[in-house]
């Protein structure tokens, strides 16, 4: 946002956002649509077909997302920001590592990505000692251990090191 | 009064005895009471940590309660939303820092109260004010559900989605976030539910021919994701530092403080039948505590020195907040319409265990109504003794640092997104929503109707179409009789009442000027 003076600065604006969530609800909207078409809005034989619903459903989420995107559109006084840059990095600092966490599940099961998801975030982002976090990082995710496999006996995503230990 | 029957069969249910194999020893144990206790605990621990609401801390342990009897499931997890409903307004008070939105109102006297070094008088005006809104309310579902449900039993299926309609028009007309932005909100939640296999003719639409869409896309992943990643998110944004106030609590002060609430009977009552309302029509406990509080500020003769530590102010938003959030479960019982996100979650946990919320509940399934009913009765005596014995244990909960608390807490969110269906897929979805939270949240878009979009928007789809089906396609049976028509009309006023609203007020306030 070239034309934003103080704004630009501390964070992206308001209106920038809500105009960006607001196509891309369109955009959503737009999808079902299609697919709704493709499944066919018509009368059956048996009543509405499957598309039926989702059609109208669609026809609203549009309308919706267009009158709120002309609204923000024509909004052009506001300066609001959306968030100061500094508080997105502190969201894209849980974020990220959450990211590579669930990337993680899937190769190192649920357990292991747990523990460095704690270890990263104690020792890392808050800088507690080795000790505690190291007790915390381990524990946390060995009583899960035993409540989820032993207890409730719901199997969890497990990776090498649970079939290295035979489970 | 065959009601009152029912209801002490209820009683005899939840305080049972069964014998349960620990380790290895036979005990006899009044499993159900034990369930209830850990429900609340849980919930207050929920109620207190930021990031865990009550919605998505219900979501997450719904997995767990899969293989349980019902009744013993539906008691733990609603003691969960009791426990979490008493939770919210312990950090309101000592931390400044609302647990849950509904505890906002209780901020603005009751932490001015701490501050003044009269928490222990604020937090049992709380947690007695909590408690008698919740009693309240489940006095008059006692009374009303039963009735409503017979009346709903002649529902056919123009009925049954004008309901839903009218569910739906009351967020849009009455929430405070601007109303397309709501509308928008919802029809995401319904297009969600309607992606994957069609419930009617079994045939697959809007999977774009992705497997993993087939079975669709399940809400709890959505309110794991929308209320605790995304909340998170918000969390971290605004930097939360934990500096709370102690709290002195005894016997004394709590006597000393039920004496003075005595006096506010009238304000108690008023906040009672402002939180049923509010929690019967979907609007929620958060406006109704703020309707309440904004109220009894106007009504009081010390409404001006609310804000700054007045024991009405938080009375007003406790009581109504409590009230709304129990008779929530109102018309999810009767009608199968929840009204609040964590009744709807309760109300997909009664899917998952195969009972079809609505009217016929209370007929097939009266043990588990009746129980469920009692245990409310029992959870909210069990949860106002333990928050009143427990505060100062419960408040060092929050002096954990968030750097601990906050893996946890994802980690419990990846647990539970993973095992509602043991896929990996779900977890990733999980983060998706969690995201998408965070900017909703961020614009004023409500989550509250996408969750509940997505709970009903199967059933209310189905209803849609079978009334189209017995009509031939028109219209017109939304309007074939008195009932249908009077639902839907009422429907369609509160989905434009912010416009009716204006128009009457404009009348009003012209009339003054031309006579």
């Amino acid at each position: 946002m070239s034309g934003d003076r103080n704004s630009a600065a501390k964070g992206p604006s308001q209106r920038s956002v809500e105009i960006g969530l607001a196509l891309l609800i369109l955009v959503f909207g737009l999808i079902i649509m299609a697919g709704a078409l493709k499944a066919g809005i018509g009368w059956g034989f048996d009543g509405p077909n499957a598309g039926f619903f989702p059609f109208y459903v669609a026809l609203l989420v549009i309308v919706a997302a267009l009158i709120t995107l002309f609204n923000e559109w024509s909004n052009k006084e506001s300066q609001k920001t959306f968030a100061e840059w500094d508080q997105l990095k502190q969201v894209l600092s849980v974020a990220v590592p959450t990211l590579v966490y669930v990337i993680m599940i899937a190769f190192l099961g649920i357990y292991v990505s747990s523990a460095i998801l704690i270890a990263y975030f104690m020792r890392v982002i808050s800088s507690f000692s080795v000790l505690r976090t190291a007790l915390i990082a381990i524990l946390v995710p060995l009583v899960t251990f035993f409540v989820f496999e032993k207890w409730f006996l719901v199997a969890l995503p497990k990776g090498p090191l649970e079939t290295f230990l035979g489970y | 009064m065959e009601e009152i029957g029912n209801l002490f069969h209820g009683f005899a249910t939840v305080l049972a005895f069964r014998d349960m194999n620990i380790f290895g020893v036979t005990m006899s144990i009044p499993f159900n009471v034990i369930l209830m206790v850990i429900g609340i605990v849980l919930g207050i621990i929920i109620g207190i940590l930021p990031g865990l609401g009550g919605a998505n801390g219900v979501a997450i342990l719904l997995p767990l309660t899969f293989s349980m009897q019902p009744t013993s499931a539906i008691i733990l997890l609603s003691c969960i939303y009791w426990g979490a409903l008493f939770g919210g307004a312990i950090t309101s008070i000592l931390f400044n820092i609302p647990g849950e939105p509904w505890s906002v109102a209780t901020t603005f006297d009751g932490y001015p109260m701490a501050q003044q070094g009269r928490a222990g008088e604020a937090l049992t005006a709380a947690f007695t004010s909590s408690f008698v809104g919740a009693l309240f309310a489940i006095i008059l579902i006692t009374l009303l559900a039963p009735l409503v449900a017979n009346f709903a039993l002649r529902f056919g299926a123009a009925e049954k989605f004008a309901v839903y309609f009218l569910a739906f028009c009351s967020f849009v007309g009455l929430s405070k976030e601007p109303p397309f932005k709501t509308l928008a909100a919802m029809m995401i939640g319904f297009a969600l539910a309607t992606i994957g296999t069609d419930q009617i003719t079994g045939q697959l639409r809007l999977t774009y021919g992705s497997t993993e869409l087939i079975a669709g896309f399940d809400f709890l992943i959505a309110v794991i994701g929308l209320f605790g990643i995304g909340e998170i998110l918000l969390t971290m944004e605004e930097g939360l530092s934990f500096k709370g106030r102690d709290a002195k609590m005894n016997m004394k002060i709590v006597v000393q403080t039920w004496g003075k609430l005595l006096q506010y009977w009238w304000l108690s009552l008023r906040s009672c039948i402002i939180g049923c309302w509010m929690g019967i029509t979907p609007a929620g406990a958060t406006p109704a505590s703020f309707m309440s509080y904004g109220i009894a500020k106007r009504i009081s003769k010390n409404g001006k020195n609310f804000g700054n530590g007045e024991i009405e102010g938080v009375v007003a938003p406790e009581t109504a907040a409590h009230a709304a959030g129990t008779s929530a479960l109102l018309p999810m019982l009767a009608l199968g319409v929840p009204g609040s996100p964590t009744a709807a979650v309760l109300l997909g946990g009664l899917l998952i265990w195969n009972l079809q919320p609505g009217p016929m509940l209370f007929v097939e399934n009266k043990e588990f109504v009746w129980g469920l009913i009692a245990s409310m009765y029992l959870g909210n005596v069990v949860g106002l003794i333990i928050v009143l014995t427990c505060v100062p244990l419960l408040a060092s909960i929050l002096r954990i640092p968030f750097g601990i608390i906050a893996p946890i807490i994802l980690v419990f969110c990846a647990i539970g997104a993973y095992t509602v269906h043991n896929n990996f897929f779900d977890v990733v979805m999980m983060l998706v929503f969690g995201v998408l939270g965070y900017a909703l949240k961020k614009c004023n878009y409500p989550l509250a109707p996408l969750v509940l979009a997505m709970v009903l928007g199967d059933r209310a789809e189905e209803a849609f179409r079978q009334a189209l089906i017995t009509s031939d396609g028109s219209l017109g049976v939304f309007f074939e009789n008195g009932l249908v028509s009077t639902i839907m009309t009422l429907g369609l006023i509160a989905l434009f009442w912010s416009v009716i609203s204006a128009g009457i007020s404009r009348i009003r306030g012209t009339a003054p000027a031309t006579a």
